[in-house]
């Protein structure tokens, strides 16, 4: 039910996107905005690096006392009057969610933004059972409007230009004046307001995603800009919390240092505009809030990496960061990833969630020129473990056999270095003939992939240690 | 493999992959719990957290009166609410701090309280708390305080003492009043600024959803 | 591994050997940034070593997934080396290959470990060895021109190469430097990322050379010959009239070989 990922049509998708000219327009919009806000804001908290080392050290040490942590929190939100429903997988919680909704004979169902429920293919799940989802983020709702899966972690609208909002505004509320003037960004977004509010009002259960799981509170945390997730948890009859089990933290005291570093990353605010702990169903005497309060947690494989080389992805608070700073990112966009989750991070969870022989090109798909590991609030090693998806793939023999065969025939040569002399020498010498006297070569056989955009600088003539060799002998 | 329940397959696997973990690290210790930071923006001495509220505040895209006495606040309202052409209209949280306040002091405006069903243009609501670090308003769910208030209008006035003004979150969390039990409040808001959104070709605008207008007045005296 | 200590890292002492990694691309490609080096080096005061036994870091096989080569090359590179006070490369990437993926690589090996950190702690880039090691940042270079320096992203964040460059370059009479935008961006090179992805990597190489362009600079440098190279190719390809070359070249005043990917002088550009 979850959406069928097209990851190993990475470099197909690449190409697609490099022509697409509204998609370059947005991406260049968004890359020259959130590097400079987040540099800005970043520099004025001396002591934004050590919250990240305590945050990295915190998740550490919640990865390594998940179950106990979990526990914990489970015990909290059943003390504050609420549920726990533990799933192991994506079929699990949406059967859960089903369950849940059918039991307030649920009609329709406002969805604050939740990467896992993108990543369980929720919404098209609960349509398919006669229950309408409605997503209310501003930017999830223009790609529902348009049939589309978010491109990015924090702006799931992000590949969307402003003309095109207009155009799928115009398309999905017919029953509005087809004469009315969208020229402004405010209007397209008074139009969603509108429309949205009615829908917060008639929703029988609302599904939030969370930032963090707090496990002495049995709090859940959302944290957003928009307040859309606040109406979508206080005003129907149900409260449905969908998080997956690496979201807890021990205290708000710990929660307060991810508080302090996510919003700074994500969009290089001071702070979010909201942020919202939520334990409970409404008291006894409260005047408002939801009736039930649900939390689904969802493993759907993560448990699986806990104690391998791959488990510090888990500390990931989802901020896009890594994404914003990524020239790949930079260059192609969220949907040529082909899932859920794009980016630097999306190279390492995709192959982790639908399996790397469904994402051979994700973790190759990068330079490794390590800027999002530099930025990364939780100081994730994202080229270390992109080296790692590739040593799977090449012991699982995923890697092509052309490329295996390479790899393996070349360090065969450099392991003797007398070889190795003679191949550079005889290297050196070809390349330089077949430039001629330009300098340069424009193709080359079987270096296309170089030769396609760029030329081949030819060498000099003879290698550096034949010339080594020459002056030494002519030194003594 | 698909033994057992959901709870106990996922705390089999997560238990699995702790003692991996164990392994990994040969017997070694593993990793602590670090010990939180509060940044000194807030708390160095020599800071001023009135006037680091303003400044942050401010920065947030909110608005800020300042006066002297409760008394001073339906005006401080009225006045608020002509500067933006909103309606001279207001809802309350029954909370006594906001609801006991001399509101017929000015004739013109009209009074109700309770929670909201989205038809009141502006609310006038007090707070847990407002902290000077990022200019975030700390506000709670409880009897006396419907959260829809704060999320609903499109203006949110917050009425504060300057005594609430406080430097951190964590002096803001001390405050919230918790149930019986010893528990959190159904929930905790921090608003730091009015809503927005930049999901628009990337252009930052005010009022997506929550309150288009956040605006808070500080009075001198305790509430 | 907490069994490990740290090395140490030896203080410089005029006369130190210092051995050279030459790097797979300046031994095929361009021999005379190795010359480069040396000359540098030597003025600094070092007693420079070329071992026989160096062929490549076996960085190709480490980012291609392949750890066992990655790891025989990289026994190959500590055996040839460790007997050296510095290793010196003129590349960041090579470098770093040393210096910050070798201990890496040998983490779980009780032999190799403490050899491969051991040579880690003495691996240097070039710029950074004699700026910040020798304490050396006047070779008397001069040389007229306009230039911008690009960091590659391996010197950037695998060995912390920021300033040293800009110190040496700033000494070379008559040379302007003005600095592009975006510094910290990847040009697009990244080994065989290149190769496989021809699109993206030209994507990124051109909001490179949008950069560089926006200084005027009319010349531009860098520490690794792999940027350089897909930077040259890419310029020239376009039609520009920047020359590439090594940082090396031109501190060391040794400029008279044509620019890379250059015919030499006298020379016809002819397609
Ligand atoms: S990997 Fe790091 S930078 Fe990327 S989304 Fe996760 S926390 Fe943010």
């Amino acid at each position: 039910m979850s959406m069928v990922p097209t990851s190993n049509a990475f470099k197909d998708n690449a190409t697609g996107a490099l022509k697409d000219a509204p998609l370059q327009e947005a991406l260049g919009i968004a890359r020259a905005h959130s590097i400079e806000t987040r540099r800005n804001t970043v520099a004025k908290l001396p002591e934004f690096e050590q919250l990240r080392d305590i945050g990295r050290d915190l998740k550490n040490h919640v990865i390594a006392n998940l179950d106990t942590y979990l526990l914990q929190f489970e015990q909290s939100v059943i003390d504050r009057g609420g549920h726990v429903h533990w799933c192991p997988d994506g079929d699990s919680a949406r059967a859960k969610v089903l369950e849940i909704c059918r039991k307030v004979n649920a009609k329709t169902v406002t969805k604050g933004k939740t990467m896992i429920g993108e990543e369980i293919g929720i919404n098209d799940f609960l349509f398919a059972n006669g229950i309408e989802p409605v997503e209310t983020d501003l930017g999830e709702y223009i790609i529902q409007l348009r049939g589309e899966t978010p491109s990015h972690i924090i702006g799931p609208a992000l590949h969307v230009t402003k003309a095109q909002v207009e155009e799928t505004f115009r398309k999905a509320h017919s029953d509005l004046d087809p004469q009315r003037n969208l020229d402004d960004a405010a209007t397209l977004m008074a139009e969603a307001r509108e429309k949205l509010r009615a829908g917060f009002l008639k929703a029988d259960v609302g599904i939030t995603g969370a930032n963090f799981l707090i496990a002495d509170e049995g709090a859940t945390t959302i944290v957003t800009n928009e307040g859309n997730g606040d109406l979508t948890q206080t005003l129907p009859r149900i409260h449905i919390v969908l998080a997956s089990i690496e979201k807890v933290v021990p205290s708000l005291k710990d929660a307060m240092t991810l508080l302090r570093i996510l919003a700074r990353s994500a969009t290089g605010q001071e702070q979010s505009v909201y942020t919202t702990f939520s334990s409970g169903p409404r008291r006894p005497t409260d005047l408002d809030g939801p009736e039930e309060f649900h939390v689904v947690l969802i493993d759907n494989g993560r448990s699986s990496y806990l104690g391998t080389e791959f488990e510090e992805m888990l500390r990931c608070i989802r901020c896009g960061a890594c994404l914003d700073h990524c020239p790949v990112y930079h260059s192609v966009g969220g949907h040529a990833y082909g899932w859920v989750y794009s980016g630097p991070i999306g190279a390492l969870l995709t192959p982790a969630i639908v399996g790397v022989e469904n994402a051979k090109p994700l973790p190759h798909a990068s330079s490794l020129c390590g800027r999002c590991e530099a930025v990364c609030p939780m100081r994730i090693p994202i080229p270390k473990m992109l080296r790692h998806w590739r040593e799977t793939e090449f012991t699982r023999a995923i890697t092509p056999p052309t490329e295996r065969t390479g790899i393996r025939f070349w360090a065969f040569v450099a392991r003797r270095p007398k070889l190795y002399r003679l191949a550079t020498r005889i290297g050196a010498r070809v390349l330089k003939s077949m430039a001629g006297s330009r300098g340069r070569l424009a193709s080359v056989p079987l270096a296309g992939g170089w030769t396609k955009h760029r030329d081949l600088p030819a060498p000099q003539g003879k290698t550096f240690h034949e010339l080594w060799k020459e002056e030494q002998g002519g030194r003594s | 493999m698909s033994t057992g329940t959901g709870r106990d397959r996922m705390l089999a696997s997560i238990k699995a992959g702790i003692s991996r973990q164990a392994e990994r690290r040969h017997g070694a210790a593993g990793p602590a719990k670090p010990t939180p930071l509060i940044p000194a923006r807030a708390t160095a001495p020599g800071v001023d957290v009135v006037d680091l509220f303003r400044t942050m505040l401010i920065a947030a895209k909110a608005t800020l009166d300042e006066v002297k006495s409760r008394d001073d606040v339906p005006a401080a309202v009225q006045k608020y609410l002509a500067a933006n052409n909103a309606e001279a209209r207001i809802r309350l949280s029954p909370d006594k701090r906001v609801s006991s306040i001399a509101w017929d002091k000015v004739p013109l405006l009209e009074i109700s309280s309770g929670r909201s069903h989205g038809k009141d243009p502006t609310s006038v609501t007090p707070a847990v708390a407002v902290v000077a670090e990022t200019g975030t308003v700390i506000l709670q769910s409880s009897d006396q305080t419907p959260t829809t208030l704060h999320f609903l209008p499109d203006q949110h006035v917050v009425v504060v003492s300057k005594s609430q003004i406080v430097g951190t979150y964590e002096d803001a969390l001390a405050r919230v009043k918790r149930g019986p039990d010893g528990g959190l409040p159904r929930t905790v808001n921090f608003v730091t600024g009015p809503s927005r959104s930049a999901d628009i070709g990337k252009i930052l605008l005010m009022g997506a959803h929550g309150p288009k207008k956040l605006h808070v007045i500080v009075v001198d005296e305790e509430l | 591994m907490s069994s490990q200590p740290e090395a140490a890292q030896p203080l410089f002492k005029p006369g130190a050997n210092v051995a050279l990694f030459v790097t797979c691309l300046v031994d095929l490609f361009r021999p005379s940034v190795g010359f480069a080096a040396v000359k540098l080096l030597e003025e600094a005061g070092c007693k420079v070593h070329v071992p026989e036994a160096q062929t490549c870091c076996g960085q190709p096989a480490y980012n291609s997934g392949d750890r066992e080569m990655a790891v025989e090359l990289a026994k190959q590179t500590v055996a040839a080396f460790e007997g050296f006070d510095f290793i010196v490369a003129p590349s960041g990437s090579c470098g770093g290959m040393i210096k910050h993926h070798y201990p890496q690589l040998f983490a779980e090996d009780a032999e190799w470990g403490p050899r491969a950190k051991a040579l880690a702690a003495r691996t240097f880039e070039l710029t950074q060895f004699l700026a910040e090691q020798c304490g050396r940042d006047d070779f008397g270079a001069k040389l007229e021109g306009h230039a911008t320096y690009h960091d590659s992203c391996s010197s950037l964040r695998e060995m912390n190469v920021k300033a040293a460059p800009r110190q040496l370059l700033a000494k070379v009479d008559g040379l302007k430097v003005t600095e592009m935008q975006e510094t910290d961006a990847c040009c697009g090179f990244g080994g065989t990322f290149c190769i496989k992805f021809p699109d993206v990597s030209n994507s990124m190489a051109a909001r490179k050379v949008a950069t560089i362009d926006a200084t005027g600079a009319d010349l531009l440098l860098a520490g690794d010959m792999g940027c350089l190279m897909n930077l040259a190719g890419k310029m020239q390809r376009d039609g520009s009239k920047v020359k590439v070359r090594h940082v090396a070249e031109v501190l060391a005043g040794m400029t008279q070989e044509p620019a890379i990917g250059e015919p030499a002088i006298g020379e016809e550009t002819g397609k």
